[in-house]
């Protein structure tokens, strides 16, 4: 079914109607109207949580102002159009979820509640997960800090440098590759608190990687740049700073990208190991408490703090990296 | 035949009166004594990058390097340049040793090699930068860049340029710094036949203007004859200068040499000949 208006009518009026904005709608009123036609089981637990239903009139409120929106404003329509069947899609999902779980109970409710039940979570537990997520933001703000300062200086000297290149490089090479929870009793040890251990396996995680990228973008600068640089009179210090750096700057952004990926686990792994507060240890104690519910809770915020991060990386690195010729997309 | 060699000859001394005028208020004279490189190939083995050089190049002076492949042009430019040492022999500028690169030796490439994080402006502003003089001659940026007819793509980032233009870019980046010497490695090498042309002819403006001192390597004879006061003809194995050619054929007004006259054609084939492409191009061309 051909959706789109043809594209000369959507020049000459900026009116214009595409079938595909109404497709979230088509979603999420499927899914109201199974959680409100459909009777829960009657073994359900915590069955009267109006949670789900009110995530439900809410999401319709929503996706009926961007259908409506999107008749006028033709980059939301471009946007929203392509995203259209999948948001459809999502609340489907919800709906087997919803049926499933709640309408049929096929599933032990006890490891997998209804979605109003985890939605409940976010109320109930609101207070403790935002302290959570201070406390995991701030160890993972300070972690990954310490490691991209010490990668930056251990990457340019074992880039730059011939000495350091020699002495601190088969180090790395020894050190590096061992996954950073390995470490995590050696950290409990030499750290007085928890969250010293836990900065310590973030930050030595991040350090690797942002070592190994610098250190072989730098190598692998064009000769030629320093060349020219050198007759238009820069220093061997302006050299590596104005021309090395930069010209690495692309594989040190790479560098930064999987450190932070791979921060997310070492902070899990870490705060699972001793810290009273955080998102790895809730998600953990609650699975200990059999409170499966707030697992999932824990999950979905997790999954949210990473999305949110990495996200903004990305903002940062097009905007650092606009210069580069086809620029790789991840 | 007399009548143009008389021509010739005032033309010859009319240049070369010209050239005490820029020669004694501009600096920039190369001499090379007894220069010798040889580099270590990856088995370990000496080979001879260039042989005994000894040359000396007057200040403003236009100079071509040509010569086939591994004759040594490019080492003999970044010896010039204070890139490499050489294995022998001393190389001055204005009688001072030269022992590393620096500003007044300014160095253009085939590729352009811009700096593709800095958009145009920031590139031509590089050198006044790096020498903490930027804020002093800020005015000089736009004035180069406006001299290689680049106004209005300062915020241009490099990789949105066409071939020329990057290069017109990399010609003022070095320019800015009122290099006494311009180095240039095969600089119109990758640009094709209307742009070189330009290109050549924008060179020349600079050179009568600024009164550089031209150093250029090239591959293509035309170009050299075109170009230069002297061309440095040089033959592989062993690398080294095998003849120096005085170009004594008057400059039109775009300073430049018409380049379909008998005195060019003759001179252009002159060199095949020491270079020993003798054979084909020459025949064909006296068949005509």
């Amino acid at each position: 079914m051909s959706a789109s208006v043809s594209p000369k009518e959507e020049q000459s009026s900026n009116f214009a109607f595409r079938v595909q904005t109404i497709l979230p709608i088509v979603g999420v009123l499927i899914a109201l109207i199974a959680e409100v036609l459909l009777p829960n089981h009657p073994n359900l637990k915590y069955a009267d949580l109006p949670h789900y239903r009110y995530f439900l009139y809410i999401s319709l409120a929503v996706v009926a102002v961007l259908a409506l929106l999107s008749l006028f404003w033709e980059s939301l329509r471009r946007k929203y159009s392509y995203r259209g069947a999948f948001v459809g899609g999502v609340y489907i999902f919800l709906t087997l979820l919803d049926l499933v779980t709640a309408k049929w109970l096929l599933l032990p409710q006890l490891y997998f509640p209804s979605i109003a039940r985890i939605f409940h979570v976010f109320f109930e537990d609101s207070a403790l997960i935002l302290t959570c997520i201070k406390s995991s933001f701030l160890l993972l703000v300070k972690g990954i800090l310490i490691g991209f300062i010490a990668g930056m200086v251990c990457g340019i000297a074992v880039g730059w440098s011939r000495g350091a290149n020699y002495w601190i490089y088969p180090l790395i090479r020894i050190l590096g590759p061992i996954p950073s929870s390995t470490w995590t009793p050696l950290a409990l040890v030499v750290f007085p608190s928890a969250q010293g251990a836990a900065v310590f396996l973030i930050a030595f995680g991040v350090w690797f990687q942002i070592t190994i990228l610098t250190a072989s973008g730098i190598q692998s600068v064009k000769k030629a740049y320093f060349e020219v640089s050198s007759t238009l009179g820069a220093s061997n210090l302006q050299n590596l700073f104005k021309i090395a750096v930069p010209a690495a700057s692309p594989s040190i952004f790479l560098g930064f990208f999987n450190a932070t990926c791979s921060s997310f686990v070492a902070l899990m792994a870490a705060e699972m190991i001793g810290c009273k507060s955080g998102l790895g240890w809730y998600v953990n104690w609650q699975k200990t408490m059999l409170s499966y519910p707030n697992v999932y809770a824990g999950l979905i915020v997790v999954a949210v703090f990473c999305y949110i991060l990495v996200t903004l990386q990305f903002k940062v690195r097009d905007r650092l990296l606009s210069w580069q010729e086809g620029v790789v997309k991840w | 035949m007399v009548e143009q060699v008389t021509r010739n000859l005032e033309k010859v001394t009319e240049r070369a009166a010209e050239h005490r005028e820029v020669g004694a208020e501009s600096t920039g004279a190369i001499r090379a004594r007894n220069v010798r490189k040889e580099f270590i190939d990856p088995n370990g083995e000496p080979v001879i990058a260039l042989e005994r050089v000894d040359v000396d190049i007057q200040p403003g002076e236009f100079i071509c390097l040509i010569g086939p492949s591994g004759c040594g042009k490019s080492t003999f430019l970044r010896l010039v340049a204070g890139l490499i040492e050489p294995t022998e022999g001393t190389l001055y500028l204005d009688g001072e040793e030269i022992k590393k690169p620096g500003y007044e030796r300014g160095l253009v490439f085939q590729d352009p090699t811009l700096f593709p994080w800095l958009n145009i402006y920031e590139n031509v502003a590089f050198g006044l930068k790096m020498r903490h003089i930027f804020k002093e001659k800020k005015d000089e940026v736009e004035e180069f860049i406006k001299l290689v007819k680049l106004e209005g793509f300062e915020k241009s980032l490099p990789h949105h340029l066409s071939g020329g233009m990057a290069q017109r870019a990399g010609l003022a980046r070095a320019l800015v710094n009122h290099p006494k010497v311009l180095l240039l490695d095969e600089p119109f090498g990758a640009l094709d036949a209307f742009t070189r042309m330009n290109m050549q002819d924008e060179l020349l403006r600079i050179w009568k203007e600024r009164g550089t001192t031209m150093i250029m390597v090239t591959h293509d004879v035309d170009e050299a004859v075109y170009l230069s006061d002297r061309i440095f003809v040089m033959t592989p194995r062993p690398a080294k200068i095998e003849s120096i050619v005085n170009v004594e054929i008057g400059r039109n007004e775009t300073y430049g040499r018409k380049r379909d006259s008998v005195d060019f054609l003759h001179l252009r084939s002159k060199i095949l000949q020491i270079l020993d492409y003798t054979g084909k191009a020459a025949e064909i061309e006296y068949n005509i």
